[in-house]
């Protein structure tokens, strides 16, 4: 069946089978940043947005995003960088499998509520799991990040 | 992982109905418990073109369509101001915000899963369920009917309907680790002067008493409490599995029983309180 959809701002008509998930067709079309991870929902690892919303791409079936607009980490490269330097600020950048459903994650809380506390910070990233690190950084990370973004404290 | 050759994006609840009566075909809700399952249908039945995933409320009730996210039925503002605190503490648990972007009211309902959160809520709110060809029926008697009858089966659920009958609503869970099935779902309410508790992941699926003791009649207090708890959690069976066992999970339905028939005093004080209030100032004016 044929799809149209958004992929990173680009418009793109391609050729899929019924039951083709959103995660494989993402990677087959070069967007390496969508990782498979757990594949039952549970690890975040190949969150992407949908119309602006963070998704699990591993339960979403690519049939369903028609006429929607789909965004990878490798259409938020900027927004990335900025975020990724914060995370690496704290080490808490480790194997790195998981940083770029992170990021997306990390993302769509800014943009959802860029005043988040410590705990909407755990409780928006709940459905993010890292083996490496434990966390702490990634909080800390998180928390310079929403600061920078606040304009309250500037990246050297 | 779930296999299929059709993807039917309808137009109508008539269409997908129509589709529906095929053994081989399969309604979507969020498809996160679907796709888990190693199986080859003939197609899905996609509802997402129905205006299904809307929220809407009048004087008299809420009506939630079936395909409104958790996540939006999570963050309405209407439902958040109606049942507090409860409304986000049994949907925030489920994994994460990406999942509960995608997994939908009717997934959860229809599939009356043993480990739901949202049958829970639902349950102890005395909400009821439309659908397409049955019309509407209490969520406690779709929820209790089993095996479901062939025309329920086939069926589409179109919304969960909550009346605007609650006056006081407290939800708790127990899980072994964050964002996992939880060993015990618990929720009371108070829906038209009846004290009701639903207790879920038991760990089969939710069902739901009415407090038939009188034991609250004259006031909730930590004793009272107890006692209707130690009560709430001798009408369910509970059962083991890798997550508790069944002795664990009665316990555990006591005492949360407490504590949920203990926060619906305090939310009843508060509601008193400010009701004096309001009438003092008025008498003042």
């Amino acid at each position: 069946m044929e799809l149209k959809f958004t992929l990173n701002e680009v418009p793109r008509v391609v050729e899929i089978s019924a039951d083709t998930l959103l995660l494989d067709l993402l990677r087959s079309m070069k967007c390496y940043s969508v990782k498979r991870g757990c594949e039952t929902g549970n690890c975040g690892l190949c969150t992407v947005f949908v119309d602006e919303r963070p998704v699990l791409s591993c339960s979403t079936l690519a049939a369903r995003v028609e006429g929607r607009s789909v965004v990878t980490l490798e259409g938020l490269r900027e927004e990335a960088e900025e975020y990724g330097a914060y995370i690496a600020d704290e080490g808490a950048e480790q194997c790195g499998f998981c940083n770029p459903g992170l990021m997306m994650n990390a993302i769509a809380l800014y943009r959802e509520n860029p005043e988040a506390t410590d705990d909407e910070i755990k409780e928006y990233l709940a459905g993010n799991l890292c083996r490496c690190s434990g966390y702490e950084g990634q909080l800390r990370g998180i928390r310079s990040y929403l600061e920078f973004k606040k304009g309250e404290v500037r990246h050297e | 992982m779930l296999k299929f050759k059709q993807y039917y994006r309808v137009k109508s609840l008539e269409e997908a109905y129509e589709l529906n009566q095929k053994k081989s075909n399969v309604v979507l809700g969020g498809m996160l418990w679907l796709k888990l399952q190693r199986r080859t249908v003939g197609g899905v039945i996609d509802l997402s073109d129905l205006g299904l995933d809307q929220i809407m409320e009048t004087e008299e009730a809420f009506t939630i369509g079936a395909m409104v996210s958790l996540r939006d039925l999570e963050q309405h503002e209407g439902l958040r101001a109606y049942l507090g605190e409860a409304l986000h503490e049994s949907l925030r648990h489920i994994v994460g915000v990406q999942f509960r972007n995608v997994a939908t009211v009717g997934g959860s309902i229809f599939g009356r899963f043993g480990f739901s959160d949202v049958l829970t809520l639902f349950l102890a709110l005395d909400a009821k369920v439309k659908f397409y060809h049955a019309g509407e029926m209490p969520l406690s008697v779709y929820a209790s009917a089993a095996p479901l009858d062939k025309e329920l089966k086939n069926d589409i659920l179109e919304a969960v309907i909550l009346p605007k009958h609650v006056e006081a609503v407290a939800y708790r869970s127990v899980r072994n680790s964050e964002t996992d099935f939880p060993v015990l779902t618990c929720c009371a309410a108070k829906v038209n002067g009846v004290y009701r508790v639903s207790v879920g992941a038991r760990p089969m699926r939710a069902a739901y008493t009415a407090d038939l003791t009188d034991m609250l009649k004259d006031g909730i207090t930590p004793e009272t409490a107890a006692a209707f708890g130690k009560w709430v959690s001798e009408q369910f069976a509970t059962g083991s599995n890798v997550r508790a066992s069944a002795d664990y999970r009665k316990k555990m339905i006591a005492v949360l029983t407490k504590r949920n028939v203990m926060e619906l005093a305090e939310t009843e004080k508060a509601v008193h309180a400010q009701t004096a209030a309001v009438q003092t100032k008025g008498g003042q004016a």
